[in-house]
């Protein structure tokens, strides 16, 4: 169908859905249970008699009691008012990589010869999933370059956090962890490489960025002494400029003594084109759920997949999936590790996925993958930069990389509209644009990542959406300030959000904090 | 009903276009009308006004008569209360003070006003900070961090703050510098004291993160950072300022805010000390300095610290020279390096390129320093 190019006449649907348990009936049930035979009742009592008495619940669980009828009304109501992945454009999410999830991934996760597995089960009952693992790992040794993976971290952040735990381990074996003290990272580094180290007691220094938004050697060079424990950086950062120096920075951080962590959670701009181990870095890890096309499932469950050099494997948290030529087994031997830090192998389905993204792609396919994303980026770059009031900061008139951080300070300063107020009336037309932009650096940010899903038509209606906007913010200010005009909610008030007093992540917690 | 108190230095930034570096006293304006320069703050003001013109049955505005307020906030459809009197057309600092004096009596909320260095100078000489206020930046000089960014900013932040979503107050420098000795070259800057000013915290809508923690949080956090590895070998010089202040006030030693304090070994050796005093005390002895940037305009060595001249920067040392400023204060610099002017070209020189600057528990930065 040929669409012509313009915004959608959209309107969201507004259901001032209550919270499940604010619909409960008592004794309101979605299955009525047909009354259990003599026979059966003789064997197994009422169906919680036999069971031993330390496992029987004093109280019954606090659970909203609903019909069958309700509950799905409740979540497709909920569902309407969402502007997920897969309703929308979703490249207002820079920095997320939100790709298509192919759905037949879904089907093998959600297969009874995957969900029946149980990860106590013996080895020799699994080998199916444990290959998957083993190839998987095989994989992203190639895409990487380097010599063993994990796929234990449950996401990027703790990914990182393993990073910090096998840094310290390394200068532990060396006698030196009291000594090194201080990670270094890039303002534009994701903003977990300076958390997790300071989470593990380090000093963290984060260098500026330059003009031309860049960290500088001499600057690294600033940063660097027998006190540093290692590196930990992005590239691209996510301003999508490629640092070209950064083998040079790897040198200087080893030449002290120091290990280099590459945070990949996002490598979709350079799958097949560079690798962390031509940089020379230590180690390096992927989101699973970005790069790789497992879904990111609103916070989980992911996966932070970390790779290490040889000489880090022994610090690895165990158990490896390894194979022997014969056999695919657990390798609980590793001498240093540095524990487990999930339970079990990680989140499995969200591997199996990935696995089978990769499989259906393959060595050129995936290569195929970033050139389309970086096609994309600078399509929409060139586009968005002929949008009145908006901007690219830093590295003028060269490309991009997979993403671009812009600004709209011009427009904010002709127009006195934010970049949080274009976020809000962009809803309006069914079109996200998120808000984390951190360090916030560059004035009213907005950052876009178009990854290789998205058709030119689709990057074409979200550029007319976001030039409809910038229209309006110059003619009716006021109106593009109060929106979103046909959204679900109206503003956010973030206050309660700094006052633990004020917000609950349970219905348990709320009684409690609202003492009900 | 809220009280809003309006103060226009309607000659506020007439100096600017025609290159005459300031508007202070009445033959430079003499001569900057002479020179073709139009009233540009009354039109900045408009743009605040605008922005909170929507709550004006719920807002009192309280001005001074013609082209101190009133004019623009009728302009603007507010129905302002006036009081005072002027002589139109030959407002002068006097004015101002006088304005703020009459305000300040009448319990105002908040006291936003339009002008440069001199009219934040002129209003902290009348009434100290006993008010909270807001600057709408329309002068040729603003040194001063009590500025919004813009005339919207200031707008929509006053109506935060009316609206009660701002409730963080932040001590904002008043800076201004010799306008007379600027003409001729040399660049004279004093630190004259602190105006509060509502703060809002920035980004507060990101979703992956709460907000960042308030300005005073941070300051504590810094100077445990300080405190935790002060060297027992070294004398500590403590620059001006509230961010070192915090250092002082979490060892229990007295400081000036406005003076150079020095200390040793946790204990304070002498407050207020000017350069003389300051080379007799280090005098081949180990020491550190411990400065912070401006808000807003990085100035980190030669304004508002003078006391901390060439020589005793040089006795210091540049690698002893501790460069302590909060993110908070880092963000509004917008990416500017951190600036030195201590009056000796060479030293200057010496000082730039990239330095660490701390700016909290455990966090440094790297950041460029330059003339």
């Amino acid at each position: 169908m040929q669409r012509k190019t313009k915004v959608r006449n959209f309107h969201q649907a507004k259901w001032d859905e209550p919270v499940i348990y604010e619909l409960s009936s008592k004794g309101e049930r979605g299955i009525l249970f047909p009354e259990i035979e003599k026979e059966i009742k003789e064997i197994v009592g009422n169906g919680i008699s036999k069971l031993p008495k330390n496992m029987i619940r004093k109280q019954p669980p606090n659970l909203p009691e609903l019909s069958q009828m309700q509950v799905l009304k409740h979540y497709l109501r909920i569902s309407q008012q969402t502007l997920g992945a897969d309703l929308n454009v979703d490249i207002g999410q820079g920095t997320c990589t939100m790709k298509y999830s192919p759905k037949i991934n879904e089907q093998f996760a959600t297969s009874p010869k995957f969900t029946e597995l149980h990860p106590s089960q013996d080895e020799s009952t699994v080998q199916g999933i444990l290959e998957i693992i083993y190839k998987l790992d095989l994989f992203l040794r190639e895409i990487s370059g380097l010599d063993k993976f994990t796929f234990q971290p449950g996401g990027g952040s703790q990914a990182i956090f393993a990073m910090v735990s096998i840094i310290h381990a390394y200068h532990e074996a060396n006698g030196e962890s009291e000594k090194r003290d201080e990670i270094i990272s890039t303002m534009f580094s994701h903003p977990s490489d300076a958390a997790a180290p300071n989470v593990k007691g380090y000093r963290v220094i984060n260098i500026y960025p330059n003009e031309d938004g860049l960290p500088d050697v001499e600057a690294l060079k600033t940063a660097v002494s027998d006190r540093t424990a290692g590196l930990l950086i992005t590239n691209p950062e996510d301003t999508g400029i490629f640092n070209p120096k950064i083998k040079e920075f790897t040198r200087i951080v080893h030449e002290v003594g120091g290990v280099c962590g590459y945070d990949q959670a996002n490598a979709n701009g350079i799958l097949g084109i560079t690798r962390a181990k031509e940089a020379d870095f230590d180690f390096c890890f992927f989101n699973l759920h970005k790069t790789f096309s497992s879904p990111h499932g609103c916070g989980g469950p992911a996966s932070g997949a970390l790779g290490v050099s040889k000489e880090f494997i022994q610090f690895l948290p165990v158990p490896l999936v390894e194979y022997d030529e014969t056999k695919y087994y657990l390798n609980y031997n590793i001498p240093r590790s540095i524990g487990k830090v999930r339970a079990f192998f990680g989140v499995v389905p969200a591997i199996l996925k990935a696995y089978s993204w990769i499989m259906s792609l393959g060595k050129d396919g995936l290569k195929e993958v970033s050139e389309i994303a970086v096609l994309n980026n600078n399509y929409l770059l060139k586009k968005i930069l002929e949008i009145r009031g908006a901007s690219a900061p830093y590295a003028k008139g060269r490309h991009r990389i997979e993403q671009v951080r812009y600004s709209w300070d011009e427009l904010y300063k002709e127009t006195g509209v934010t970049t949080e107020d274009i976020t809000c009336r962009m809803a309006d037309f069914g079109f996200h644009m998120w808000s984390s932009h951190h360090p916030f650096i560059v004035p009213q940010p907005f950052t876009l990542e178009p990854t290789e899903s998205y058709s030119k038509a689709e990057l074409d209606e979200y550029i007319a959406g976001l030039k409809k906007v910038v229209e309006e913010a110059y003619e009716k200010p006021d109106f593009v300030k109060s929106a979103p005009h046909r959204s679900v909610v109206h503003k956010i008030n973030h206050d309660p959000l700094d006052d633990p007093a004020r917000w609950a992540i349970t219905w348990r917690s709320y009684l409690k904090k609202s003492k009900k | 009903m809220k009280k809003i108190g309006l103060i226009v230095n309607p000659i506020a930034g007439m100096g600017g276009k025609v290159g005459l570096k300031g508007t202070d006293g009445l033959a430079i304006l003499e001569e900057a009308i002479k020179l073709g320069a139009e009233q540009i703050s009354p039109q900045r003001t408009i743009k605040t006004l605008e922005r909170l013109v929507f709550l004006k049955n719920e807002i009192e505005l309280i001005t001074y008569p013609g082209e101190m307020g009133e004019t623009v906030a009728r302009q603007c459809g507010f129905d302002p209360k006036v009081i005072g009197s002027i002589v139109k057309g030959n407002t002068t600092a006097d004015d101002t003070q006088q304005a703020s004096r009459d305000l300040c009596k009448l319990e105002i909320d908040l006291l936003l006003f339009a002008g440069g260095d001199g009219t934040a100078r002129d209003i902290y000489n009348a009434i100290g900070d006993d008010v909270v206020v807001l600057g709408i930046p329309t002068g040729v000089k603003m040194h001063s961090a009590v500025y919004a960014c813009n005339p919207f900013r200031a707008g929509d932040l006053t109506v935060s703050y009316i609206q009660g979503r701002v409730k963080e107050l932040k001590e904002a420098e008043v800076m201004d510098i010799d306008e007379e000795a600027f003409r001729t070259g040399i660049i004279s800057a004093k630190l004259y004291g602190y105006l509060k000013i509502p703060y809002e915290k920035q980004h507060v809508q990101g979703l992956k993160a709460s907000s960042l923690a308030d300005e005073h949080y941070s300051q504590e956090a810094l100077a445990q950072e300080i405190i935790e590895n002060m060297d027992e070998d070294y004398f500590y010089i403590i620059g001006p300022g509230t961010t070192t202040r915090t250092i002082m006030e979490n060892i229990e030693l007295e400081y000036t805010l406005l003076g150079v304090d020095l200390i040793y070994r946790k204990q304070l050796i002498e407050k207020d000390l000017n350069e003389k005093k300051l080379l007799e005390h280090i005098k081949e002895k180990k020491a550190k300095l411990i400065v912070t940037p401006i808000g807003g305009q990085g100035f980190l060595l030669g304004r508002g610290n003078q006391q901390l001249s060439p020589a005793v920067i040089r006795n210091v040392g540049k690698n002893n020279i501790i460069v302590v400023a909060t993110k908070q204060k880092i963000n509004s610099l917008s990416g500017q390096p951190l600036l030195v002017d201590t009056g000796d070209n060479e030293l200057d020189s010496l000082l730039c390129g990239y330095v660490r600057v701390v700016t909290g528990y455990r966090e440094n930065i790297v950041y460029r320093i330059a003339v």
